[in-house]
């Protein structure tokens, strides 16, 4: 399936209040929690959106779904990237297993998290495709995987102002986000980068309209690496579109 | 207020007030009315006359009141890293403090920025810090703290963001947690390398896959412990 035809089905999507209730209604999350294929979903995901959700009066706004959507989208593909890579014989050096584990769990754990608060809103999972090489040159895999993390949190960051008044759900991003930060850096660290961006095409060094190299005399790559910066929709979508079938 | 703490051998924080003398019964009304007001008497159990006691800083409400909690904890994380570098721990190697430099500056930077970013006069003042519990020559005791500051950092910011109303605020939040995060990540791997530590079961919660995200009402007793100056969180949002 193509990404854009699932944004494209998304931005249709505009349900009644009875509907956009339901988003968060004890009885749609017993309804999934009771389908066969949600039955692998640890229980303790349905128990932490229960306590998240059960107090919440406001269904999420329509442009909430979307972002919820959009990062869901994202998440299967680090999801099938990990497992696949994992799964590949001699791909990951023993060493570095155990933090390729740690990252494919929480990947698996996002898409189960979002595909549960989404309910029947959900997209579906992409087919998606890896270039020759991706799960057998590790070198390859390691930069393919910097690209995922890096380009996740720009993405989640890059959504957070559309969230401002659905805070529930702004909060699980946010929750999310920092985890695919920490991902970024282990990543880079094992690349022998940095854990953290220096963006040499971000030329300007002012944040909210102030000058960071006059007000703190630091050096550039300082500066930028203390401002990690957002990607629109687009730009993420860019990036992503290689990997789509 | 302790002569060990003065002894501390901290150099002033640019701008840096003095201590306000205040007696005691003034004192235990600042006291009461800190969020952290429990914190501030256990510190003062070992003094029966203290004589020289910060005034408590109400962060403020708002939007400002966020920034003001923010830049209160990059104040606090930047005092931290000034001091490893100025005191490197017993056998340092140059890739740990090319790393530790890099969050310094990173930390110089939020604080900086926050301060420039806040109005003056709805801006805290400077805080004084309180690092009588970490031995800075000691490798465990600088990194375990730096890892507990920056996780306190990351669910801060996480558990801030839905009480921030302006989204360009929420956006220059963003921007800063995940540095905050990329921060966790190395220093967890620090000192436990190759390990599932950088982003571990006891701090992403393995079912979920989420990092914690607190509130401010809980953030601020933590911090409280390393800061001399009383902080008050009472009027900041709280939904």
């Amino acid at each position: 399936m193509n990404l854009f035809k699932i944004i494209s089905e998304i931005e249709q999507f505009d349900p009644e209040a009875t509907e956009r209730y339901s988003f968060y209604s004890r009885r749609n999350l017993i309804k999934y929690g009771t389908n066969l294929a949600a039955a692998a979903i640890p229980t303790l995901v349905a128990t932490t959106f229960n306590q998240a959700f059960a107090q919440t009066a406001t269904p999420p706004s329509a442009a909430a779904i979307e972002v919820a959507n959009f990062a869901l989208t994202l998440e299967y593909l680090e999801d099938e990237f990990y497992r696949t890579g994992l799964a590949a014989a001699g791909l990951v050096p023993a060493a570095d297993k155990t933090v390729i584990i740690q990252i494919s769990k929480h990947e698996t754990a996002h898409v189960n998290l979002l595909k549960t608060a989404l309910g029947a809103g959900a997209v579906a999972k992409p087919t998606f495709k890896f270039p020759a090489g991706t799960f057998t040159n590790y070198t390859t895999f390691l930069a393919t995987a910097r690209a995922f993390e890096d380009t996740g949190v720009q993405a989640y960051k890059g959504q957070a102002a559309t969230l401002i008044n659905d805070k529930d759900i702004l909060q699980i991003a946010l929750q999310i986000h920092s985890v695919e930060a920490r991902h970024a850096s282990e990543i880079r660290r094992m690349q022998g980068m940095k854990g953290w961006v220096s963006d040499t095409t971000q030329t300007s060094f002012t944040q909210a309209g102030i000058n960071l190299k006059t007000l703190t005399g630091k050096s550039d790559d300082a500066i930028r690496e203390a401002f990690d910066e957002p990607l629109t929709k687009d730009a993420v979508l860019a990036i992503v579109k290689p990997f789509l079938a | 207020m302790s002569k060990e703490q003065k002894d501390s051998g901290l150099t002033m924080l640019p701008g840096q007030l003095e201590p306000v003398m205040v007696g005691r019964r003034l004192f235990l009304r600042y006291a009461g009315a800190a969020v952290a007001g429990g914190a501030v008497l256990a510190s003062c159990k070992d003094e029966e006359n203290p004589t020289t006691v910060p005034s408590s800083v109400d962060l403020g409400m708002g939007d400002i009141g966020i920034l003001n909690y923010a830049y209160a904890l990059e104040q606090l994380e930047a005092a931290f890293y000034t001091q490893v570098i100025a005191t490197p721990f017993t056998g340092i190697t140059d890739a740990e403090k090319t790393l530790l430099t890099d969050i310094r500056d990173h930390e110089i930077i939020h604080r900086e920025f926050f301060k420039a970013a806040i109005p003056v006069a709805n801006r805290i003042t400077d805080l004084t810090p309180n690092f009588t519990g970490i031995n800075f020559g000691d490798r465990a005791s600088v990194l375990g703290t730096a890892k507990a500051f920056e996780d306190l950092g990351v669910s801060a910011y996480n558990g801030a963001g839905r009480l921030i109303k302006d989204p360009n605020y929420l956006v220059l939040a963003g921007k800063i947690v995940s540095v905050e995060a990329r921060h966790a990540a190395a220093i967890r791997d620090l000192l436990n390398p190759k390990s599932a530590d950088f982003a571990g079961d006891d701090i992403v919660a393995p079912t979920t896959g989420l990092d914690p995200a607190t509130k401010p009402a809980d953030v601020l007793p933590t911090a409280q412990k390393f800061v001399q100056t009383p902080l008050s969180g009472a009027n900041l949002p709280t939904a």
